[in-house]
């Protein structure tokens, strides 16, 4: 089996050990990857902003530089929807690649198995908190947000279903599972108070329940949660699903810069 | 403490007469200002909410559970989502043939003997509304809750015109003894503490200082506003749903303050927007199981009255309002946001409102469905309102006629750039984001120069250089290298 990993910028600039670990947890379960290196943006930023034009533009350079066939593997939930969504607004080789996208949960969950993970042996002792992105909670139908909880009865949680092969591993139940975390892209700097009321407040419900790290699908909301966690003085370390399979997240729990 | 809605709506303050210039400060008062480019202030008003602290951390636990009710409420009905697609389709078919139905409406509805009257906008409602009160020598009106007559200003209208306006809805009186405006379109003084309650009554209804038991409290405003409902000369309401078929209205509280003020009066007067219809008294089921349960949680609300012609002797009118509806139906991305039964799911469960406070949005209807009704009206005015969100999504999810309302916060964004109303500033920073994220080899240099930069500066410097994220946000570690630096050296056979 042949993918091709899409890191996405701010994971390749700012934590690329989340890429590294990708990389390494898809080559160890023996899919063949492929690393696009004229790839860049999903043009999520700007489309998000308003400037749907230039987002769309970046979104089909991205089309462009990636393979044009098989399935594409994004590090991000975000990102991931925001190609399947938009794609088709960037040309028909961007129409393609919406079709192609798959998140890297997903992706491990629906085509490689919970079987062949459980043969990785990743393990880690520790008690942490789950974060999925809004983006792949609702989006992208990772899991059932808890205002529609009737559906969740029997409907897979792609999430913790990956991470349940991680041996040691316990996931604290929070009082708000899915609160947003308060990022929301350009919102956090568009509105910073309650951008970072609302990590303050996430951050307070993980600690509250015991969690000693957080495990999450998208290192956008991660660098966010971490971000105010450090100004406040109480950081959790944050680490991508990725980091953790590949072991890279082991005996790490320090209350600074966990994410790169 | 409030009950479910009432009517309909769309924001913006109507222009006020000019003797209500005492009472429009005090209630403009809690409105965010305006920014250097005349649109509402949502981030310096939610700042500002933000900063007390306890009140935020005490609002946002207020309508969570409110939300938690919601949730209980509909996953206890197994065909939930069956409700949902139902009820939104019947709202598209009914909004894609509204002329015909507003027309089979007046029709039923003259034959039962009520009048019917049509307003273009917000200053024609006032007027005719008015018009009934003078020929009937009404001075004293009691009204139940109406968010079209809040969106219309037709309270300060009438008041102008020496006409006494008595909000008889508990929350909507409290914030109208305080001259403030509702902060939320079903629980109008959710902002409010017991004490500071209390503290109005003391002040306005002679209840003993310090008194905030709310049983005491809710006595007293029943005594208060008793002897209003037994001398009202008319009564207004709202109006949940209209039947076409029918010709009825329907109007659905917690308290009974709309029967109880429209048994009594001599002229009942149903003010409503004209998306409110729905065809056939059929489908009126399908809502009535959706709205109390998106709203707070009740299998029903207390009171579903049907009203279907005057009492003997008795005046019944209905104002049929537009006020940019019939614009915001033309809209091809936003003609959606007209099947809204303003049951405030969404704005319950929007953790943006729920930190940021009703007033920040600066309009009669806050949150997500405010978000996308009020730029229809005035984007200039309501350009910030589209970005005051994640887009987790979360409101989407609980509307019960299915409103893409995330989406279309996201097309409203689109329109706000393309109409100019962002900064010129904000249009360049753009502009070079974007030759940066098109083309791999100009991110590598800008991520190399700012990690570079991340390192070099000292972490207070670089948090106040990183604007909005460094206000109360650590900056995040610089690594040494970016994933594709790394992937080349692996390549090559470095790493």
């Amino acid at each position: 089996m042949r993918v091709a990993l899409f890191a996405p910028c701010f994971i390749d600039q700012l934590a690329p050990r989340a890429a590294i670990a990708a990389l390494r947890v898809l080559e160890r379960l023996g899919v063949e990857v492929t690393v696009a290196e004229q790839a860049a943006c999903c043009g999520q930023p700007l489309t998000n902003a308003g400037f749907v034009a230039d987002g769309d533009a970046v979104l089909a350079r991205l089309a462009e530089a990636l393979p044009s066939d098989g399935a594409v593997v994004v590090l991000s939930g975000s990102c991931a929807l925001h190609l399947r969504a938009h794609g088709a607004h960037a040309g028909a080789r961007g129409a393609r690649l919406a079709g192609r996208t798959v998140e890297f949960c997903a992706f491990l969950h629906d085509t490689v198995g919970r079987e062949r993970l459980r043969a990785l042996g990743a393990e880690w002792r520790v008690r942490a908190a789950v974060h999925v992105g809004c983006h792949a909670l609702r989006g992208l139908g990772l899991g059932v947000p808890s205002e529609r909880r009737l559906d969740a009865i029997g409907a897979p949680d792609v999430v913790r279903a990956v991470l349940a092969e991680v041996r040691g591993l316990s996931l604290v139940t929070l009082a708000r599972p899915d609160e947003c975390c308060g990022f929301g892209g350009s919102f956090s700097v568009d509105e910073p108070h309650v951008s970072v009321r609302m990590g303050s407040d996430r951050l307070r419900d993980m600690r509250g329940a015991g969690a000693q790290a957080i495990i999450t699908t998208d290192l956008s909301c991660g660098l966010h949660l971490q971000g105010v966690g450090a100004a406040a003085g109480e950081a959790l370390p944050v680490w991508h699903v990725a980091e953790v399979l590949a072991g890279m997240a082991d005996g790490s729990i320090t209350a600074t810069g966990a994410v790169a | 403490m409030t009950p479910v809605p009432s009517s309909p709506a769309t924001p913006v303050p109507a222009a006020r007469p000019a003797g209500e210039e005492g009472r429009r400060a005090g209630r403009d008062r809690h409105l965010p200002l305006l920014d250097a480019r005349g649109a509402v202030d949502h981030a310096g008003a939610a700042a500002r909410f933000t900063a007390q602290g306890d009140r935020t951390t005490w609002h946002d636990g207020a309508l969570w559970f409110v939300r938690e009710k919601r949730d209980r409420a509909a996953s206890a009905v197994e065909e939930w989502e069956a409700l949902r697609a139902l009820a939104s389709a019947i709202k598209a078919h009914t909004l894609s043939r509204l002329d015909d139905y507003l027309v089979q409406f007046e029709r039923a509805a003259t034959a039962r003997g009520i009048t019917v009257h049509w307003a273009r906008d917000a200053e024609e409602h006032n007027a005719i509304v008015h018009g009934i009160l003078a020929a009937s020598g009404a001075r004293l009106v009691v009204k139940s809750k109406s968010m079209l007559t809040e969106e219309c200003g037709l309270n300060p209208y009438l008041e102008g015109r020496g006409v006494e306006v008595v909000d008889t809805d508990l929350g909507e009186r409290i914030v109208q003894l305080r001259g403030e405006p509702p902060s939320h379109i079903v629980m109008p003084a959710i902002h409010l503490t017991k004490a500071e309650i209390g503290e109005t009554f003391h002040e306005r209804l002679g209840t003993p200082a310090g008194e905030d038991d709310p049983d005491r409290l809710t006595l007293a405003a029943r005594v208060h506003l008793r002897e209003r409902f037994l001398s009202a000369d008319a009564a207004i309401t709202g109006v949940n749903f209209a039947i076409a078929e029918t010709g009825g209205v329907v109007v659905c509280t917690n308290e009974g303050n709309a029967d109880l003020g429209m048994a009594l009066a001599p002229v009942h007067i149903a003010c409503m927007g004209i998306e409110k219809l729905i065809p056939r008294a059929a489908d009126l089921g399908v809502f009535l199981r959706l709205l109390a349960r998106s709203a707070t949680g009740q299998a029903s609300t207390v009171y579903a009255s049907h009203v279907h012609a005057p009492r003997h002797g008795q005046a019944m009118h209905v104002v049929l309002v537009d006020h940019g509806r019939s614009a915001q139906l033309g809209h091809r991305d936003f003609w959606q946001s007209l099947k809204c039964i303003r049951c405030a799911a969404c704005i319950n469960t929007c953790p943006v409102y729920r930190r940021s406070g009703g007033y920040s949005y600066g309009s009669t209807i806050p949150g997500p469905i405010g978000a996308v009704l009020n730029p229809g009206r005035d984007l200039r005015r309501y350009a910030t309102l589209p970005f005051a969100s994640t887009l987790c999504g979360s409101c989407s999810a609980v509307c019960p006629v299915q409103v893409d309302l995330d989406a279309q916060l996201l097309k409203w964004r689109a329109q706000v750039v393309q109409g100019g109303h962002v900064a010129a500033g904000k249009r360049w920073g753009m502009r070079a984001l974007r030759t940066v994220l098109a083309d791999a080899e100009w991110l590598q240099l800008a991520g190399r120069a700012a990690r570079t930069a991340l390192r070099l500066f000292p972490a207070r410097v670089a948090r106040r250089l990183a604007g909005g994220w460094g206000i109360a946000r650590a900056l995040p570690p610089a690594p040494a290298r970016s994933f594709r630096d790394w992937y080349r050296q692996r390549r090559a056979g470095g790493a």
